[in-house]
């Protein structure tokens, strides 16, 4: 395959718009935290009256580009400039006095006051010393009918749906004069009608002049709404593009495609052979869940390992999640060995030598105020239960072995977990299970948002304990790690399985083709 | 726990001092010396024990013995707010078991006979069960959040014991119960022999037993707690039948203090200096790691408190205001933001990195212990300590 686009020549102004100074101007943003670069010298250009949406997956670096610009985050190198002006905000109260206004997926507005006080909350009309109630009214009607939205100015804003919240939380940013709207994945949570709705506030307010940063992860909906983009992969910049330029398959490539450098040379391993009729090590048939992921068929056999392989929100991590008992299936039957159990929670998984690397490292993995020593030997412990502990010399023993394995740094077990990078928390979450000696791994994005130095450890780890035959499930977003690693693909779209792969006759181009359209059904 | 290895772990170079100053426990043992020195100077003879009929008396005695109570609640309270939780209900607990056993033994064929008061035990102490089983229930199963859960059994509980006690104050004269209310074993007052007993055991059961690493774990993280596999929902509701059966047994040892179970007043705001214990202990509301030892030095504080300010003879009044002052003292002393100032102005020169709290580190392995940047605990207002929530 052709090497990776390096950062494209930026795509001009929209044709929309005859402007040619953008209002917004980010360059060579760089964010560093402990242990891993957020952002990596992205830039990016809104213009004055267009839609430019964000793209990237999951720990891309979207929403940290966005809190550097309406400044939640500091960064550590570049400049923003608002209409040809350097600034640098410090609070996201400063980004939207100079008229940035940020709406986000969760509305973050008073859901106990009335619309009209939400609308012109801190800025409210005053006259003699007093809130001026009815000139606030007024106001938040004028500001209303702008948008063509029929909402009671006087109604409670709880009292309405989440898309309508939102649009009342739009309205607050017109009032507020915004020059620039963020929209951090407004949609995830509205209906096709909410949809359509939001999208005609967004177009009268393009025609406005606004320039509206769109953050999704809907392509329908990207490419109905949005006139360029900006597409970010592991902290940094990889293209900027007219919308209409940019075909579907190559914005998958560009979010998923491919490593830049530094992994290639890491060998593939030899494919393992399953021997006819062998039984899996765990077989899913007809396993779903409402609204989650569409019944689907997954098998594992030893010393295989299964890659899941999709968009975020096509039910990769969903389907995960299942085969755990982490969150119960509404259908289907799972069989370990060929015989039938039931993943009713964590535990009973556990029992059936399960183990499961959640995608939410910080949420659902690290105990951050415990020892490092403490955090390997969680799930084991939970396992002999609390009237057995480990003896602390064997403990000991078992915790250093595993640091050195896996090369844990600091080694030091009595580091508290939360002062580790995440690499270093990924493996330290990793020795968690293997200590449980289990026979079949679940891991959920495990090379997410660490650095590359313990990705590369973590995948020649996975290939290791396949071949000593343990079967592994390893879910990423990243096309060709999941290309290398696995022995067959599992590709899934809008919450279906679309296709079941042998990975050595895979291309990156027919997997990235199915995520996209999902045409060739199994 | 933290005991680990000393080769394997590469020591800051601040060390021991240094570490011991950043423990919460140590300024709370230092109030508690400064206390202690204040009477030594102001109270001449707050010191002096004497031994009679080889009973020991004497103010230190009168403390160990009057935060029984207390201390006893206490120590379960520390495992509840380990788990993130809270229980309000305890005085609530306390007044019913105090009415229960009471109201039986009054109303006993024979109130005297040591069957009546077996019998008044047992009900109260498994009343206090049931009552700790529906806030475990209500936090655990139902999921509703710990301090509503358990106000709901502060302010029904009053009236509850008070419809036992038909509004009452039951007095009763037993002699089990005189021997639990000013009886010594082994020459010390019997409820401190019993909050010795209850403490020992609670400390063997959580650190000699995984039972200590698996509560902080869910107190820390519940979701990553059971992904691991751990039965948080069982550990929670544990913790809550516990600190209530705890509670029950201090009701029945202020009711056998005053012969009188009176369900108005009887541990009435005990739920408050339990938190205070355990929070002047240095563990942190919001959950996960905990301190026995730091919370029997909390008590320990609260109660030496009142014992000077009434040995001062000064009015009762003034014991609120002392504990007040006090407290915020201790507060202020562990505040994240204080120490680092304290820190600062001790140093003017050393830039050292522990002192920079929350910057970005150097890639690569991250300074060993970093001070902790002050936690924002939803409820609170963020950059105050969470512990100050509970003065109000």
């Amino acid at each position: 395959m052709s090497p990776a686009p390096a950062t494209e020549v930026p795509a001009g102004p929209p044709a929309a718009s005859p402007a040619s100074e953008p209002v917004v101007a980010m360059t060579g943003i760089t964010i560093q935290f402990p242990g891993v670069k957020a952002l990596d010298d992205v830039s990016l250009r809104l213009f004055p009256g267009e839609v430019h949406a964000l793209m990237g997956e999951n720990g891309a670096g979207k929403s940290t580009l966005i809190k550097a610009l309406t400044g939640v985050y500091p960064y550590d190198a570049g400049t923003v400039t608002l209409a040809g002006v350097e600034q640098r905000f410090t609070s996201p109260a400063d980004a939207q006095a100079a008229g940035i206004s940020t709406v986000y997926q969760e509305v973050n507005l008073c859901p106990n006051l009335t619309v009209t006080e939400n609308i012109v909350l801190g800025r409210e009309p005053r006259r003699r010393g007093s809130i001026d109630k009815r000139a606030s009214r007024e106001r938040a009607r004028r500001v209303l009918a702008e948008l063509h939205l029929d909402i009671d100015p006087r109604s409670v804003l709880g009292s309405h749906p989440i898309a309508v919240q939102q649009l009342v939380a739009i309205a607050r940013a017109v009032d507020t004069d915004a020059r620039v709207l963020v929209l951090d994945e407004p949609t995830s949570s509205l209906d096709a009608g909410e949809v359509a709705e939001l999208f005609r506030v967004v177009r009268s307010l393009r025609e406005r002049g606004v320039a509206i940063l769109f953050v999704s992860h809907f392509l329908e909906q990207v490419y109905e709404i949005s006139d360029r983009m900006t597409v970010l992969r592991n902290g940094r910049l990889v293209g900027e593009h007219r919308t209409a330029d940019l075909p579907r398959t190559e914005l998958v490539r560009a979010m998923i495609g491919r490593e830049l450098a530094t992994l290639e040379d890491l060998e593939r391993a030899a494919p393992r052979p399953v021997e006819d009729g062998a039984v899996p090590r765990l077989s899913a048939s007809g396993l779903g869940r409402r609204g989650a992921v569409e019944p689907a068929d997954v098998a594992v056999h030893a010393g295989r390992v299964v890659g899941l392989a999709g968009l975020l929100g096509s039910g990769r991590t969903e389907l995960t999640r299942l085969l755990f008992g982490a969150d119960r299936a509404t259908a289907g039957r799972v069989e370990v060995d060929g015989r039938p159990v039931r993943l009713r929670s964590p535990r009973s998984a556990i029992a059936q030598g399960i183990a499961f690397l959640s995608e939410d490292r910080k949420g659902e993995g690290v105990v951050g105020d415990l020892t490092v020593r403490d955090n390997v030997l969680l799930a084991l412990q939970a396992r002999r239960g609390w009237l057995r502990p480990i003896p602390r010399k064997a403990g000991d023993e078992m915790v250093a072995r595993y640091i050195r394995a896996l090369d844990v740094r600091p080694a030091d077990p009595g580091a508290l977990l939360r002062n580790l990078s995440g690499g270093n928390q990924q493996k330290v979450l990793l020795a968690r299970w293997l200590l449980t000696e289990p026979r079949l791994l679940l891991l959920d994005e495990p090379t997410r948002g660490i650095d590359i130095g313990a990705k590369a450890q973590i995948q020649e780890l996975v290939a290791r304990l396949a071949s000593e035959g343990m079967s592994v499930v390893f879910v990423s977003a990243e096309l060709e790690e999941v290309l290398r690693i696995c022995d067959s693909v599992v590709v899934l779209r809008d919450r279906h399985v679309v296709a079941d792969l042998d990975a050595s006759d895979t291309s990156l181009d027919g997997v990235v083709d199915l995520i996209a359209r999902g045409d060739t059904r199994d | 726990m933290t005991d680990t290895p000393a080769a394997a772990r590469p020591r800051p170079a601040t060390g021991l001092l240094d570490r011991a100053r950043r423990s919460p426990v140590l300024w709370a043992v230092a109030a508690l010396g400064v206390l202690l020195l204040f009477n030594a100077v102001a109270n001449p003879g707050f010191f002096s024990l004497r031994i009679q009929d080889g009973h020991l008396f004497g103010n230190l005695v009168n403390v160990v013995k009057n935060v029984a109570p207390v201390l006893l609640i206490a120590v379960g309270m520390t495992l509840v707010i380990a788990t993130r939780g809270i229980d309000l209900s305890v005085g609530a607990v306390l007044a019913i078991s105090g009415s229960v056993a009471f109201t039986i033994v009054e109303g006993a064929a024979d109130p005297s006979s040591g069957a009546t008061a077996a019998l008044a035990i047992g009900v109260a102490v498994a009343a206090g069960l049931v009552l700790g089983a529906w806030n475990g229930f209500l936090v655990s199963v139902v999921g509703i959040q710990p301090i509503i859960a358990t106000l709901v059994l502060m302010t029904a509980g009053r009236g509850i014991a008070m419809l036992v006690t038909d509004g009452n104050i039951v007095t009763a004269e037993n002699p089990v119960f005189d021997w639990l209310g000013g009886g010594f074993l082994l020459g010390l007052p019997v409820q401190v022999v019993i909050t010795a007993l209850v403490l020992l055991a609670v400390g063997v059961f959580t650190r000699r037993t995984a039972l200590g690493v698996l509560i902080e774990a869910v107190g820390v993280n519940p979701a990553a707690a059971r992904l691991a596999g751990v039965r948080a929902r069982s550990i929670t509701f544990t913790v809550y039948v516990f600190v209530a059966l705890v509670a029950a047994v201090a009701g029945l040892m202020v009711t056998a203090n005053v012969s009188a179970a009176d369900a108005n007043r009887a541990g009435l705001f005990i739920e408050l200096d339990a938190i205070l214990a355990v929070v002047i202990g240095g563990t942190s509301l919001a959950g996960g790691r905990y301190s026995l030892t730091g919370t029997v030095v909390g008590a320990l504080i609260l109660q030496t408190l009142t014992t000077t300010v009434l040995t001062m003879g000064l009015p009762d009044e003034y014991i609120r205001l002392f504990k007040a002052v006090v407290i915020i003292m201790v507060f202020l002393l562990q505040a994240p933001r204080v120490r680092a100032a304290l820190r600062r102005r001790r140093r003017p020169g050393a830039a050292a990195p522990a002192g920079t709290a929350g910057s970005p580190a150097t890639p690569g392995p991250v300074p060993p212990e970093p001070v902790r940047p002050p936690v924002p605990v939803p409820g609170t207002v963020p950059g105050r300590s969470a512990e100050q929530g509970v003065l109000r």
